[in-house]
């Protein structure tokens, strides 16, 4: 499934997740990208790998930032489904460290897993070791991953890398590949301890 | 409104086709006219041409001022000029009136060559494809062969809408705004209440009231009373009017409360200035517009030939036109692999919305248009 792309130039300029994430994306494949922000991913992706892009995305802001991008923008709530997509109508749906502010957690994978052929999902690992020292330290972890309070976070749904796993079993839900990296660096050994950011590329079994 | 970066005077020019025009009804109109209005300059290359169709009760008179005393500038003033979201230093911009209007074009108010006497109702029901059809006519004879927006919102969308689906390769892009790719039973119905209205005031006459010297005004009053029930949203109401009184209550019919006096000011304006058959064309040209309708329903087939880059954009309170309706053009386009930009903009003035100068709505109609590019030196 890799591709044979000559993006390693620039990737050094982007970060470490979007070189994993082209590498999971085909050359010249349709790719929606869920909670998009400013659309700096999709752009990537269009200059690296000529995708047909297209973000979803709630906020304002980031909206018009998607359009003065010249990035394919649909404002909608990711909280709503995706209705208004056709079934399998995308190679690749990206859900990029959005999922632990989901509240409907499971409904976006399933959707998102109805609308793509194959989705990436990348999220925050709860189990770092760095995250289970400031709990075992009797305070909530805040970090570069988590730089939010307890009291203002908008990550509602934080998990680990086996729960996750687990979460995909459960759900019949083919794990095509599994990446971790922490600060910038692939980690190969005890993932949910050390792994930073968990990120998957899946299927419906 | 501020009135600073206008467009300033401008003056109404009017084009007469001779080539006769065969309507969606099968009625031909053997010879037509149109007026219009332009802004800005076109460019060399004629590729910076921008065409806003207007809704209900719009005209061509969309920027700027006729003198210098005139109260109010053109309807989307807000949008149009030097420096505005629709900048008319890059782009040259055309107002245009809809056929069947009543400010110039031919309608029933205008006179019948072949009678010598206002059309009145022998004036031909025009739908949104014959007003399309019209101004791919008015951009021949302006030389230009492709647009490089079409701008619309309401029944003006569902005008740029149809650019896309009738001329594919003559719009580069569609910004279609608070509109629908039909209407829905709900607004038929109040269509058709409005239309009843006007068609059963004693001074109708069967659409022929100029030769009897009369208007029908009190229905004509009456639909445009509902019209604007309909345009604003339940909560701009409330903030707006409330139960507000305009004295002491007074235990009778006269106007009482603050709404009754707007509603009641609204249609005294606007029956004083529109035509009865104009408006009865107009909302039936709303009710007929069904892209899909000859793809069993199937908008996706029906938008599938369409080339342009489209800007959909809704009101989160517009109910006549609400956002469900715009995320059907949407999927449509979507299924056809169309570049599309979706906004639905938080705003709480209702349909009515779309001629607001909301800060951001603006904002995404700026950036959206900045980003069209269009050739080289303007033409001097």
């Amino acid at each position: 499934m890799q591709n044979n792309v000559n993006i390693t130039k620039n990737v050094t300029e982007y970060r470490q997740d979007f070189a994993i994430i082209a590498n999971w994306v085909k050359f010249g494949t349709k790719v929606l990208d869920l909670g998009c922000g400013d659309g700096e991913l999709l752009q990537f992706l269009r200059s690296s790998l000529e995708t047909k892009g297209y973000g979803v995305e709630k906020d304002d802001t980031n909206l018009i930032a998607c359009v003065k991008n010249g990035i394919n923008v649909i404002q909608m709530d990711l909280e709503d489904g995706l209705s208004g997509f056709e079934d399998q109508s995308f190679n690749t749906v990206i859900l990029s460290q959005t999922l632990q502010a989901m509240h409907n957690t499971e409904e976006i994978v399933l959707e998102m897993l109805r609308v793509g052929k194959e989705i990436i999902v990348t999220f925050p690992n709860f189990g770092y070791w760095r995250n289970r020292m400031q709990i075992t330290a009797g305070r909530m972890p805040v970090s570069k991953a988590l730089p939010y309070q307890w009291y203002d976070t908008p990550n509602v749904h934080l998990c680990t890398i086996n729960d996750f796993d687990y979460f995909c079993h459960h759900h019949n839900i083919e794990i095509l590949e599994r990446r971790v990296i922490t600060d910038g660096k692939e980690v190969n050994f005890m993932p949910n301890l050390l792994g930073s950011l968990a990120m998957y590329r899946l299927k419906s079994k | 409104m501020s009135e600073n970066n206008s467009i300033g005077i401008v003056a109404p020019q009017t084009a007469h086709f001779s080539e006769p025009l065969t309507l969606k009804s099968g009625a031909v109109l053997a010879q037509f006219n149109l007026v219009y209005e332009t802004y800005g300059t076109l460019n060399a290359d004629k590729s910076n041409a921008v065409l806003i169709c207007h809704a209900l009760s719009g005209t061509h008179h969309v920027a700027g001022k006729y003198t210098e005393q005139d109260k109010y500038p053109g309807w989307w003033d807000n949008l149009v000029g030097p420096g505005k979201p629709l900048d008319t230093n890059k782009f040259f911009v055309i107002g245009v009136n809809n056929l069947g209007g009543c400010h110039g074009s031919s309608g029933p108010v205008s006179i019948n060559p072949a009678t010598g006497k206002p059309w009145g109702s022998a004036f031909p029901i025009v739908t949104v494809e014959d007003w399309v059809n019209s101004q791919a006519r008015l951009l021949d004879q302006l030389s230009i062969t492709q647009l490089a927006a079409v701008i619309g919102g309401s029944l003006g969308g569902m005008q740029a809408l149809q650019w896309t689906i009738a001329y594919p390769d003559r719009v580069r892009h569609a910004l279609v705004i608070a509109s629908a790719p039909n209407l829905t039973a709900q607004n038929i119905a109040f269509n058709e209440v409005a239309r009843q209205a006007i068609i059963t005031d004693p001074e109708f006459h069967g659409g022929d009231y100029y030769e009897h010297g009369v208007v029908p005004r009190r229905g004509l009053r009456i639909a445009r009373m509902l019209g604007h029930i309909t345009y604003l949203s339940d909560d701009a109401m409330g903030e707006k009017f409330g139960r507000k009184l305009k004295d002491d209550i007074k235990y009778g019919f006269n106007v009482e409360f603050e709404m009754e006096s707007y509603l009641r000011y609204q249609g005294d304006k606007f029956a004083g200035e529109f035509d009865a058959n104009t408006y009865l064309r107009m909302t039936r040209a709303l009710d007929y517009y069904d892209p899909a309708l000859a793809y069993n329903g199937d908008l996706s087939k029906a938008l599938s030939q369409t080339q342009a880059k489209f800007l959909v954009l809704s009101f989160t309170s517009d109910w006549r036109f609400s956002p469900a309706r715009s995320r059907e053009i949407v999927k449509a386009l979507l299924d056809n692999e169309s570049t599309v930009s979706y906004a639905e903009v938080t705003a709480a003035h209702g349909h009515d919305a779309f001629l607001m100068p909301d800060k951001h709505y603006h904002a995404i109609l700026r950036t959206y248009l900045s980003n069209i590019e269009v050739g080289g030196n303007h033409a001097k």
